[in-house]
């Protein structure tokens, strides 16, 4: 072969010594300066293959010499964030949430971190727009109606041991008991009963006869009233807000054989502050109730002290109870 | 390679741009002090904005995102009085292009005016072109060495200076200073420098005139705002050629003066000159004004001979224009051989020329013009700077001027944008009433804090409130803005609960000077949208 080679007069190129029906190729080989940049590369790659993971083995890969990994890097980004933030997260886990939010610093903290705390933790149930779920009976955290109580100290409370957790003693426990022992007519009666009492439509005998029925076997937990009783976990019945619905054949289906939710406990896994931080969140989202003075202890101030919505008429405003007027007005 | 094919890259010649002294080249002395002086001044002019806001008159403060302006402060949501200022340079730029030719390039363009500095200092340690040009010939030897090393190392200092003035425009200057000095700036604000200072030495020391030529797309877009109305340095070959030496007897002949000589003599006689004194070559032919001395070639900073008719690389810095009056007021003739002048001005006949001569052959209808205009006269400088053309430019650039002047003075002192929260749309509350949240927007561009209240149109049976306050009141810290969740709610019943959704309008107000501002959204009820 190397005796066909020889120098192209044209070109002034050596050819390769490859001829087809006298058509010759010219060797024109690589520049210089690429061919010695090529090499260049392929000493890095392995100098870089040395000192930094990359040979996939049968569980994880070469660690390389200079110990480097992503996940490391993230993590001294958070550590680094982490000790930033370390003094207001200390007194985040140890002020008195009472006056959490006269401190402006420490309230706008808690509600940035409980805002993340939200999205990563909360929000698979409650919804990324803590809206919850009707259907399934994730309870909306936007209202102002709280099953639990409203105050930072009671969401903290909840986010802190759960709700319906055997295995923690301070969580909410609270059991509807089955009324399927009653006869149909009579859950029927109750639940128009139930639906009278926040003004929807109902069969007004059978709520009359309803009532009685409520009276015997609802009061103990629910109130005279209907309005429940945060203390034990009883839903208020009075008000225009349902956990798993208010149509009537939502609440027969509550009696006969109802459901109950069940939040994990989040203090062991999140820590005191980020609690702190993800109730003082919630508490931030429009329904958060004033956390009450010491010597005003009665349900009622509490009621009164909630404040959903300041400028809100007086009448419309304050509950029932207090100015007399009928529970709700008719929704349509 | 074949040893016969052309070479597709020629070496860039070197340029050694002789002195000149003149008209021209004293205007682009006071329009370099005048630039460069504003350039490095300006950031250290203080002006006193009260306690909360920086005290330099021109900063650009990236990190918060203000830009100062003496007394204008500018917002990114007003970004468009930035847009406006550049469609202003834009249409100023036809403007001055259509009327004067590149004369920004020639005087006011940054890389003419390192250049010409950068030169100057070239010129003050290695000499004029004469000098230059031995020393670049010149084998490297002590002296070599320690006149390029100088003439490197003050460039080297102009372009820190340079990169240095350019930070100063984006932090509080003294402040930098001394963290530049201490060695505790920011690292972006070195890296700056360094960039700054290395395309300054390399352009203004080493690219020059290639930076025009083959960077800038500049010219290019200029070449289009050209026309033959256009004022343009340009050389007036119908009264230079024939070019030559010799020139004895050069006013004996004037009577013999034949054919488009004529042309000559109308022309200065209309200019009120007398060029009707053709010089004659040593073998007895008539000869043009120019003498071919080259002094046009020799003070170009593009390396160009302007007598070869209009040129790309001609950045019109007028400096020929200086070296030709010199050499024609040594000879005894008028000034203007080389001058500023348009096409359509000059006469459409050369005299004693073959027609091939520049400048015509591109010009067919001035040929034609000119053979039905027998007394042709230029016409007056006024005519070419107010023409349409400058004065639809002029039009549109003082129109948005003035745009821009109106709406700088009507714009607001507080602002406030509406986002209605919509995950979810509405919330019904335990009493049943209906409510809607809104992240609003609250923005603040005065001086100190100030208290601002929210409220809803006048007469809507909606109640707004704010979260975690009393009152709809809400404190704006002093040239900021404020995020702010606000709810607004239906009474149970009311039309709003019901409805698919209402339109909702939010005012604010500011508690001290009284001024308000709205925003338009709508409210969102319990309704199915139609």
């Amino acid at each position: 072969m190397s005796d066909d080679r020889r120098i192209d007069t044209e070109t002034g190129t050596e050819t390769t010594g490859h001829s087809w029906d006298g058509i010759e190729e010219l060797n024109t080989p690589l520049p210089r300066w690429w061919l010695w940049t090529f090499y260049a590369t392929i000493v890095w790659g392995v100098i870089y293959t040395i000192l930094f993971p990359a040979w996939p083995l049968l569980s994880g890969a070469t660690a390389g010499l200079l110990g480097y990994s992503t996940r490391g890097e993230v993590q001294a980004e958070i550590d680094r964030v982490d000790l930033s933030n370390a003094k207001l997260t200390e007194s985040l886990a140890t002020v008195d949430l009472g006056v959490l939010e006269a401190n402006e610093d420490l309230h706008r903290f808690a509600i940035q971190a409980g805002r993340s705390v939200f999205a990563a933790n909360c929000s698979q149930c409650h919804g990324a727009g803590a809206a919850g779920v009707v259907a399934s009976g994730y309870p909306n955290l936007l209202d102002d109606d709280w099953l639990w109580g409203g105050t930072l100290e009671d969401i903290a409370h909840t986010v802190r041991h759960g709700i319906r957790n055997e295995e923690d003693a301070e969580a909410r426990f609270s059991m509807m008991p089955s009324f399927d022992w009653l006869e149909r007519e009579e859950i029927s009666a109750t639940a128009d009963y139930v639906r009278s009492l926040s003004g929807l439509d109902h069969d007004a005998e059978a709520a009359q006869a309803g009532a009685r029925i409520f009276a015997d076997n609802c009061a103990a937990c629910h109130g005279g009233d209907g309005r429940g009783d945060r203390t034990l976990g009883a839903p208020n019945l009075a008000d225009a807000i349902w956990l798993r619905g208010g149509l009537h054949e939502d609440i027969v289906r509550q009696m006969r054989a109802p459901r109950h939710g069940v939040m994990p406990p989040w203090g062991d896994r999140l820590g005191e502050a980020e609690v702190r931080a993800v109730a003082a969140y919630v508490h931030g989202l429009g329904g958060g109730e004033r956390q009450v003075a010491e010597e005003v202890t009665d349900a009622q101030a509490t009621e009164a002290a909630t404040v959903p919505d300041a400028s809100f008429p007086a009448g419309a405003e304050e509950t029932p109870s207090q100015t007399g007027e009928p529970d709700v007005q008719p929704v349509e | 390679m074949p040893s016969d094919a052309t070479p597709l890259f020629a070496a860039r010649e070197p340029i050694f741009p002789r002195r000149v002294s003149g008209f021209f080249r004293r205007l682009k002395w006071a329009i370099l002090i005048l630039t460069l002086g504003i350039y490095y001044i300006v950031p250290w002019i203080r002006w006193d904005r009260g306690p909360a806001l920086p005290d330099q008159a021109v900063l650009v403060d990236l990190a918060n995102r203000r830009f100062h302006f003496f007394w204008i402060e500018i917002w990114p949501h007003e970004f468009y009085f930035v847009a406006g200022l550049l469609i202003m340079a834009g249409l100023g730029l036809f403007l001055f292009t259509s009327a004067l030719g590149r004369v920004w390039c020639g005087y006011a363009c940054p890389q003419t005016v390192w250049t010409d500095l950068f030169l100057t200092v070239e010129r003050w340690i290695e000499g004029d072109r004469n000098a230059r040009l031995r020393l670049h010939r010149a084998p490297m030897s002590l002296r070599k060495a320690r006149l390029r090393l100088t003439k490197w190392a003050v460039w080297l200092l102009i372009s820190v200076a340079t990169g240095g003035a350019w930070v100063f425009y984006f932090a509080d200057a003294p402040t930098l200073l001394r963290d530049l000095v201490h060695l505790q700036a920011a690292p972006v604000a070195y890296a700056t420098i360094g960039i700054l200072t290395a395309t300054t030495f390399l352009f203004g020391g080493f690219l020059r005139e290639q930076i025009c030529i083959y960077m800038c797309p500049w010219p290019r877009i200029q070449g289009a705002m050209i026309d033959p109305g256009t004022l343009t340095v340009g050389y007036r070959d119908w009264r230079g050629e024939p070019r030559g030496k010799g020139g004895v007897k050069r006013r004996q002949a004037a009577a013999q003066a034949v054919g488009g000589g004529d042309a000559v003599a109308r022309y200065g006689a209309a200019a009120g000159k007398d060029l009707a004194a053709p010089r004659l070559s040593r073998d007895g032919a008539t000869l043009g004004d120019c003498v071919d001395c080259h002094a046009c070639v020799a003070v170009c900073p593009m390396g160009i001979d302007i007598r070869e008719g209009q040129q790309m690389e001609c950045i019109t810095c007028a400096l020929c224009i200086d070296a030709c009056d010199d050499v024609m007021a040594k000879l005894g003739r008028p000034r203007g051989l080389i001058d500023y002048l348009a096409l359509d001005d000059e006469p459409p006949v050369v005299p004693g020329a073959t027609a091939e001569v520049a400048g015509l052959a591109e010009h067919p209808a001035g040929e034609v013009a000119g053979a039905a205009r027998p007394h042709w006269q230029p016409k007056p400088l006024w005519r070419h700077v107010f023409r349409p053309r400058t004065l639809v430019y002029t039009a549109a650039w003082a129109a948005i001027g003035v745009a821009l002047v109106v709406a700088l003075f009507i714009r607001p002192e507080i602002d406030m944008t509406v986002a209605p929260v919509r995950n979810p749309t509405f919330v019904t509350l335990s009493d049943g009433s209906t409510r809607n949240a809104y992240d609003i927007r609250l923005r603040n561009k005065h001086g100190d804090a100030r208290p601002f209240a929210l409220s809803l149109a006048q007469g809507t049976p909606l109640r707004l409130a704010l979260e975690g306050a009393d009152d709809a009141r809400v404190t704006v810290p002093a040239d900021s803005t404020r995020l702010q969740r606000v709810y607004v709610t239906a009474a149970p019943g009311a039309v709003a609960a019901g409805a698919a959704h209402t339109d909702l309008r939010i005012w604010v107000r500011d508690t001290i000077s009284g001024e308000r501002a709205h925003d338009d959204t709508i409210f969102n009820g319990t309704g199915e949208p139609k």
